[in-house]
C-alpha cells in the first residue's frame, strides 16, 4: 500500500512541482504580470508562447528571483517551498535553472572554473553546508559528456565565461550548464533566438536528452520553431501579462497558422 | 571542514593578533639626531654610514610633506618608535627563534611555505631580521641573500658600490626618512648567469604599537642572471597608527631579469609609504608585481628606469581599497634608450567607501627612438560609496615612439551578479568571482601558491561586502 506522506494524497490529487497562482509582478512601478496561474511537474514539457512585451522574460526572471522585479500578489511554490521567499542562489540550489536569453560575460573566469564552483556551491547546499567538492575525475567525466552532447569543442573549458562568445556559443553553454547542474525544473528563455537551424537542432537534442521523469521544462518562446524539436505536452499563450489560452501541442501549430491575434482574439481585460 | 561557527569573524582582518612586546633594545619615541646616532652605534656601523644617515636626517627635516596623493596629516612623527630590536639572534634555524616570534611566523605560515616552495627566506620582526636561510646550492653558486645590516658588514664594497645610487635620500621625504633610520630589509646578489629558480621570500611583520618599520632592500642581478623575490607583510590591528616606509633599489645588469612580487596586507592602521625603483641595463628585464590589499593609506609607485637599449620594464598592480582605505598606487617608467619597451597593467577595486587611485608616470626621453609602451588601467567599483581615480601622466620627448593608453571604469553589475547567483553562488561568492576574474591578468602571473593566497585574500575582503 502506498504510504500517505503528503497532504496532497489525502485530497486525492497530485500537487505539481511548480505551482504559480495569481502571480502579479512589476518593474519600476509598471505592472507586467497581471495574474499568472501555471503548474509544471517533473517529466512535463510546457511551452509559454507570447508576442513581444507580453511578459515572457519577466515571468522567467521573476521565477528565478531577479532583484529588479517586485512581486505584488500571488504565490509560487516549488517542491512545496515558498519560492518567493528564496534568494536566486537558493532557488538554484533547490533545483531551478534559467537558461538566459542574454547570458552575461564574466571576463577572467574560465568556463571550467565557473562550472566547478557552481557545482560545488550546489553540493555545499548553502553558507551553512559542509564543503564537499566534486572530484576532478567526476567533474571531468561529466564535463566531457556535456561537451559531446552539445558538440562543443573542449577548448571552451579554458575560455572566459561568455566573454567574446558568439550568440550560438552562449546558448549552447547555457544548456551545457543545465546539463552540469542537474536541475529539476529548467526554464529556457528564448533559447532559440540567435540560433541557426543546425545549432537549434543540437541545442534542442541536448534539452531532449536531459528531459525525462526527473526534469520539468518550461520553454519560453516567441516563435513556434523550437517546438518542432522540443515537443511540448502543454502550450500556454501569454498576452499582456496573462495566460489567455492553454492547450496541447496542437495549440502551437494553430498559432503558427493564425498568429497571436487569431488564437486569442479580443481578450477582455 | 571545521564548523562554520569557527569562522564567525570571516571578512575581518585575519592577521590582527599581536604578541607581547619584549624588546631587548628600543629607542625612545620620536626622532632627532641622537636617535639616529643611537641606531647607528647600536648596529656598530662604519663611519660613512653614520654620516649618510645624519645627512639624510637633515634632508628629511628640510623637505616638506607631499601634498598630492593621500592624506598624511594623521602621521605623528613624534609618537613613533623608530627602532626596536626584538631579539639578539639572527637565526639560521627556526628552533633558535624566540617562541613568541616563532609562533607569530608559524601562524603566518612562513616556515611551512619555506619547506614547500621557497629557495630562501628572510623574516623581519619590528626593526630586525630575526631569521634567514638560503638553500645551500645557491650559496655555493655565489648567491648572496642576507639581511641588509649583515650585508653591510660582510660585503661592504659591493654594498657601497650600489647603495642609494638609485634612490638618493634627496629623492623624496620618505626616502630621506628611511635613509636616516633604516634597519633590516634584504640584500641580494645573483652572480652572472645564475638562475634562481625558486622564489626568495622576505616577510615583514610589525608587532609593536606605534612602530615605524624602515627596511631597506638592495637587489643586484648580474649579467644574464635571474631572481624572483617575494615580499609579504602584515601587522596587528591597533587603534593608533604605525608607519611602514621602505626603500627598495634594484639593479638588473645586461640580459638579467628580476621579478619583485609584493603582497601587501598590512592592517588598516598602517601608513605604507614606500619608494621602489629599478634600473634595467641592456636587454635586461625588470618586473614589479604589486598587490596592495591592506593598510590605511598606501602611496607606492614602483619605477623602472630603462637605461640601455633593449631594456624591458613591466609593472602589474592590483589595489583593493576597502572601508577606510586609500590605495594611491601606480607605476613610473622612464625610457632613456632606444628600443626600450614597457607595459603597465593596473587593476583597482574599491568598495565600502574605499578609494583606489592609479597614479602613473610614463616618460620617454629624447633619443629613445623606437620606444614602445602600453598602459592599461582598469577600475572596478563595487558600490556607490566608493571611489576610483586615474592620474596618468605622460611625458614624451621623442617622436619615433609607439605609446598606447587605455583606461576603463566599471561597476559591479547587478545583471552579472544575478546571472552567477542563478547558478547557485551566494551573493558574496558571485561578487568574489567577478573580482577574481577582474584581477586574473595579474594573479595568473603569480606562482600558484601566491595566486591562491591572493584570491583567498580577495574573498575575505569580499565577505559581507555586498547586499
Amino acid at each position: 500500500m502506498r504510504p500517505l506522506l503528503r497532504s496532497a494524497f489525502w485530497k486525492g490529487t497530485h500537487v505539481a512541482d511548480l505551482v504559480i497562482e495569481g502571480l502579479r509582478a512589476e518593474i519600476d512601478g509598471k505592472e507586467i504580470l497581471k495574474g499568472i496561474d501555471l503548474e509544471v511537474s517533473k517529466g512535463e514539457v510546457h511551452a509559454v508562447m507570447g508576442p513581444n512585451g507580453s511578459g515572457k522574460s519577466t515571468l522567467s526572471y521573476v521565477l528565478m528571483g531577479h532583484p529588479s522585479y517586485e512581486v505584488t500578489a500571488g504565490t509560487v511554490t516549488f517542491k512545496g517551498v515558498d519560492l518567493l521567499e528564496l534568494e536566486p542562489d537558493e532557488r538554484s540550489r533547490l533545483g531551478m535553472f534559467l537558461a538566459f536569453q542574454y547570458p552575461h560575460a564574466v571576463p577572467g573566469v574560465t568556463v571550467s572554473s565557473f562550472l566547478r564552483q557552481a557545482i560545488n556551491a550546489h553540493r555545499k547546499g548553502g553558507p551553512d553546508g559542509a564543503d564537499n567538492p566534486i572530484s576532478a575525475k567526476e567533474f571531468g567525466n561529466k564535463f566531457r559528456a556535456a561537451l559531446e552532447m552539445l558538440q562543443v569543442d573542449k577548448s571552451l573549458s579554458s575560455r572566459y565565461l561568455n566573454d567574446g562568445f558568439s550568440g550560438g556559443e552562449k546558448k549552447r553553454l547555457e544548456i551545457l550548464q543545465m546539463a552540469m547542474l542537474d536541475p529539476e525544473l529548467a526554464i529556457l528563455d528564448e533559447t532559440d533566438s540567435g540560433l541557426d537551424i543546425d545549432a537549434l537542432k543540437i541545442v534542442s537534442q541536448g534539452v531532449n536528452t536531459l528531459a525525462g521523469p526527473e526534469l520539468g521544462v518550461l520553454v519560453i518562446t516567441h516563435y513556434q520553431r523550437i517546438l518542432n524539436y522540443i515537443r511540448p505536452d502543454h502550450v500556454h499563450i501569454l498576452m499582456d501579462g496573462r495566460i489567455v489560452r492553454s492547450g496541447g501541442a496542437e495549440l502551437a501549430l494553430e498559432l503558427e497558422q493564425s498568429g497571436y491575434a487569431g488564437v486569442a482574439p479580443q481578450q477582455e481585460v | 571542514m571545521a564548523p562554520e561557527t569557527a569562522q564567525v569573524d570571516i571578512g575581518e582582518y585575519k592577521y590582527g593578533f599581536s604578541s607581547p612586546e619584549t624588546p631587548i633594545f628600543k629607542t625612545r619615541a620620536g626622532l632627532d639626531e641622537d636617535v639616529v646616532r643611537e641606531i647607528s652605534a647600536h648596529k656598530n656601523e662604519p663611519q660613512w654610514m653614520l654620516d649618510f644617515r645624519l645627512k639624510a636626517y637633515a634632508t628629511f627635516r628640510r623637505k616638506p610633506m607631499p601634498t598630492w596623493g593621500g592624506d598624511l596629516s594623521g602621521i605623528d612623527f613624534e609618537s613613533i618608535f623608530y627602532y626596536l630590536k626584538p631579539t639578539e639572534a639572527n637565526a639560521r634555524s627556526w628552533d633558535d627563534v624566540p617562541d613568541d616570534i616563532k609562533n607569530t611566523f608559524d601562524r603566518l605560515g612562513i616556515p611551512e611555505a619555506e619547506k614547500k616552495y621557497l629557495a630562501g627566506v628572510g623574516a623581519q620582526y619590528e626593526s630586525e631580521v630575526i631569521y634567514h636561510s638560503l638553500q645551500k646550492d645557491l650559496e655555493d653558486k655565489g648567491v648572496i641573500f642576507l639581511d641588509t645590516d649583515q650585508a653591510l658588514h660582510k660585503h661592504e664594497d659591493l654594498f657601497r658600490e650600489h647603495w642609494a645610487t638609485i634612490i638618493p635620500p634627496t629623492d623624496n621625504t620618505f626616502a630621506a626618512l628611511n635613509s636616516a633610520v633604516w634597519s633590516g630589509g634584504s640584500f641580494i646578489y645573483v652572480p652572472p648567469g645564475v638562475n634562481v629558480e625558486l622564489p626568495l621570500q622576505a616577510y615583514f611583520r610589525i608587532n609593536a604599537q606605534n612602530m615605524g618599520q624602515f627596511e631597506r632592500t638592495l637587489i643586484i642581478v648580474d649579467e644574464g642572471a635571474y631572481v624572483h623575490y617575494v615580499e609579504g607583510c602584515t601587522a596587528p590591528t591597533y587603534s593608533s597608527d604605525s608607519l611602514h616606509s621602505a626603500v627598495v633599489e634594484i639593479v638588473v645588469k645586461k640580459g638579467g631579469r628580476c621579478r619583485y612580487t609584493t603582497i601587501q596586507n598590512w592592517s588598516n592602521n598602517v601608513y605604507n609609504l614606500v619608494t621602489k625603483r629599478a634600473v634595467a641595463y641592456q636587454d635586461a628585464t625588470m618586473e614589479w608585481v604589486d598587490g596592495n590589499l591592506g593598510s590605511k593609506l598606501t602611496m607606492k609607485y614602483p619605477a623602472v628606469i630603462l637605461k640601455e637599449p633593449g631594456a624591458h620594464g613591466e609593472v602589474l598592480s592590483i589595489a583593493f581599497a576597502g572601508e577606510g582605505q586609500h590605495q594611491d598606487a601606480g607605476a613610473k617608467i622612464t625610457h632613456m634608450a632606444p628600443n626600450t619597451t614597457s607595459v603597465i597593467t593596473s587593476k583597482s577595486i574599491s568598495r565600502g567607501g574605499g578609494r583606489a587611485s592609479y597614479r602613473g608616470l610614463l616618460r620617454v626621453n629624447p633619443g629613445a627612438k623606437g620606444a614602445k609602451s602600453k598602459v592599461v588601467c582598469d577600475a572596478l567599483i563595487l558600490d556607490e560609496h566608493s571611489r576610483s581615480d586615474t592620474y596618468p601622466y605622460i611625458n614624451i620627448g621623442e617622436n619615433d615612439v609607439d605609446i598606447g593608453h587605455e583606461a576603463t571604469v566599471s561597476k559591479l553589475g547587478e545583471e552579472q551578479l544575478f546571472y552567477l547567483r542563478s547558478r547557485g553562488l551566494s551573493e558574496s561568492e558571485a561578487a568574489a568571482m567577478i573580482v577574481a576574474g577582474f584581477v586574473e591578468p595579474i594573479t595568473k602571473e603569480l606562482p600558484l601558491e601566491y595566486a591562491v593566497e591572493m584570491n583567498r585574500l580577495i574573498q575575505l575582503q569580499m565577505e559581507g561586502s555586498v547586499g
